[in-house]
């Protein structure tokens, strides 16, 4: 690590200059590396700090630490084996990934899903972008030195991790949702316990945003900090809390439904200046919304199948591609598949919306803080399983 | 003669302080535990109160890391200084009216003045330690301390005004409970610029564990460390028996060894209003800090000491 040098003396620094910038003598920058290991960069993210005193000249997030070549794993298995893979994506919100896999395996194969299925599709990712967003907001919290935020949260998304434990014994990596439906059905009453969770959930997060975000010093830290506007949040491809952060009214649940959601009454909240507190803002009424869907959901579910009839072991869809996409806790989640026929996948291609979020982070953070950083990053909310991949 | 009452006094303080630490991180688990929702430690001892006895042996087995392009000298020394202020400004403060460890004409400025001397080997630390983070950390902590020092002082001089001393005991002596309205504001600039003087939450930015993973000791380990946290410690318990002294009347209304006890009483409350403040609070940015502590609680201190002086005349 440099302790302090002007731009043009180590190799190392000259190296990470921005392009176009011109080293002069009078700036003394120091470099500062976040991470891989560091106790707010979310995962393992490296992020090569340019300090001029305290303020940040230029920041450039190097990625690819958990990078573990689940593409390229993905092609060596049949299309019921990479499912588990898909869970260590967004490890915070496996169902996404899980439910994006296999609607692009149900458009390649042209598979028909039972509605049951479809509704506990629902209700599972809607409790998972609670749960996800627990975690995005919690760390909020933990970032700005509000630690105690950060225990609430998680107790709430303790709850959820506990409903997931009784659907199909896991707390992270569900392995839930597979092509065709969802591996069993909803356990004896879990409907009740499901229920119960998003009577109080509302309540609760009326009182973290009390706690963190109705704070004096929370909303001094949060606001006008990392201001992602409008015309920005389209051009980097931001998606999910970001871009609905900045105003931008997109939700592909609603803008290109899916699934069973257009039976649904919800609303999409948006943020007004597209900072960081927006952005933590919007993810505490989104959690509030998914409530309402999910109870909806819980009052609309029939009986029924949970998985595809006749479907065969191996699966070998006819050569040919598909892409679908769904709204995960960070935004659309896409996946491209390329059959050639063989019961193994030919491609995947994963679009990772922590991924396109991360890339706005030079841009926001500039001018900015050392301090403020950490918190720019946090409202990001990326998961690097899924950025790295 | 002397010299031996003054080796002694300075062992009784480095006990209370390493006594106090122990039982006040006990006490903070719990505090902090209740305030998240949880237990706390509660495994070892009656609710966890033996938790500490396990844990300062772990720390005395830790290796000592120093890093290899750090000042050896200096790195392996500051621990020493961070704690020695603190240890040596506890030794005036009065327990009873008529008693102090040491009686100083000047204790007041005395208390207020020797732990600023921390600032240095703070600073030290941060730059021996040869590391980014550490050397941002400790540039933060010289900022904020050195300005904390000014708001604190001069809450602490409307109480001084009162009583006329900047002698402790004669503070103790002369001191009316209705001081205690009058210099109230004085008492909340008082805590929280002494939160801030401790760097503790929310005001622990220099070691901002989610900016500076540790800040100016990020690469102590083992008992160094420990001196690191026994300094933070010591200087809560003396801050808060200080100002359960001066803004609080001490052992008021009762005197004796049941004042004393009143005394550890309102020490501990302060002292769990500190941590109280530090759960629930996030942490301010390095600027909204300075301009807080130059634009309200200088001011609000100025204030203090007008209307203390304007009553003053009356009396």
């Amino acid at each position: 690590m440099t302790q302090t040098s002007t731009s043009d003396v180590t190799p190392d620094t000259a190296e990470t200059q921005p392009t176009g910038t011109e080293p002069t003598e009078t700036v003394m920058e120091t470099v500062v590396n976040i991470g891989p290991s560091h106790p707010s960069t979310h995962g393992v993210c490296r992020v090569v700090v340019h300090l001029d005193g305290e303020v940040i000249t230029h920041c450039e997030p190097i990625i690819g630490h958990l990078h573990r070549g689940i593409e390229k794993m993905a092609e060596n298995r049949t299309y019921l084996q990479v499912v588990p893979l898909t869970d260590r994506l967004d490890y915070v919100g496996s169902m996404y990934a899980n439910w994006a896999y296999c609607r692009a395996v149900e458009r390649l194969a042209g598979i028909r899903v039972p509605e049951r299925a479809e509704y506990i599709r629902v209700i599972v990712c809607e409790l998972q972008r609670i749960a996800s967003h627990m975690m995005g907001i919690g760390s909020t919290g933990a970032d700005t030195g509000a630690f105690t935020a950060f225990m609430y949260t998680f107790a709430q998304r303790e709850k959820v991790v506990e409903l997931f434990e009784l659907l199909c014994g896991a707390r992270l990596t569900y392995n839930y949702v597979r092509p065709g439906g969802v591996s069993r059905d909803l356990p004896d009453g879990w409907v009740e316990q499901c229920r119960a969770f998003t009577a109080q959930h509302p309540s609760a997060m009326l009182e973290i945003d009390d706690l963190l975000l109705g704070n004096v010093i929370a909303r001094a830290r949060l606001k006008g900090v990392g201001v992602l506007t409008q015309v920005d949040a389209v051009a980097w491809g931001t998606s999910g809390p970001i871009a609905r952060g900045s105003g931008v009214d997109w939700d592909l649940r609603r803008d290109d439904p899916y699934s069973v959601y257009p039976r649904f009454d919800f609303s999409v909240p948006l943020g007004d200046n597209g900072d960081s507190y927006d952005r933590a803002r919007v993810r505490v009424w989104e959690c509030v919304e998914s409530c309402r869907i999910i109870n909806q959901a819980l009052d609309q579910l029939e009986p029924g199948s949970v998985q595809a009839e006749g479907l065969p072991r191996l699966l070998a869809p006819r050569p040919g591609d598909a892409y679908d996409h769904i709204e995960s806790a960070r935004g659309s989640l896409g996946v491209y598949l390329v059959s050639d026929g063989s019961p193994r996948l030919y491609r995947m291609k994963v679009r990772s919306p922590a991924f396109c979020n991360l890339a706005v982070l030079p841009l926001l953070a500039k001018g900015h803080t050392l301090s403020d950083l950490v918190v720019i990053l946090g409202s990001l909310d990326p998961v690097f399983g899924e950025v790295d991949r | 003669m002397t010299l031996l009452w003054g080796f002694l006094w300075g062992v009784a303080s480095v006990a209370t302080i390493a006594g106090g630490a122990i039982l006040g991180v006990w006490w903070e688990r719990k505090v902090s535990a209740r305030i998240q929702m949880r237990y706390g430690p509660q495994q070892i001892g009656p609710y966890g109160s033996l938790q500490m006895i396990a844990d300062v042996p772990k720390l005395l087995f830790k290796e000592d890391i120093v890093p290899d392009l750090a000042d050896k000298a200096v790195f392996k020394l500051a621990p020493l200084f961070v704690f020695g202020p603190v240890a040596t400004s506890m030794v005036v403060i009065p327990f009873a009216a008529g008693w102090a460890p040491v009686d100083m004409s000047v204790g007041i400025l005395f208390f207020l003045a020797v732990p600023s001397i921390e600032v240095i080997a703070i600073l030290l630390s941060a730059w021996a330690s040869h590391n980014t983070l550490s050397t941002i950390g400790g540039l933060r902590a010289t900022a904020q301390m050195i300005s904390y020092e000014i708001p604190r002082s001069l809450a602490v001089l409307s109480v001084v005004l009162l009583a006329g001393s900047l002698r402790p005991l004669d503070v103790l002596s002369a001191w009316q409970w209705w001081w205690a309205p009058l210099t109230f504001v004085g008492f909340v600039i008082y805590f929280i610029a002494s939160i801030a003087e401790m760097n503790r939450g929310p005001f622990d930015i220099p070691e901002a564990d989610s900016e500076l993973v540790a800040g100016y000791f990020a690469d102590y380990s083992g008992m160094r460390w420990a001196s690191f946290m026994m300094a933070e410690y010591g200087s809560m318990i003396a801050a808060s028996l200080f100002g359960a002294v001066v803004f609080f009347g001490g052992g008021w209304p009762l005197s004796g060894a049941a004042g004393v006890v009143l005394l550890v009483i309102k020490t501990v409350l302060i002292m769990t209003a500190v941590m109280w403040v530090k759960w629930t609070f996030p942490r301010p940015r390095q600027d909204q800090l300075m301009s807080f502590c130059w634009k309200v609680l200088t001011p609000l201190a100025l204030l203090q000491l007008v209307i203390v002086g304007a009553v003053l005349p009356w009396l």
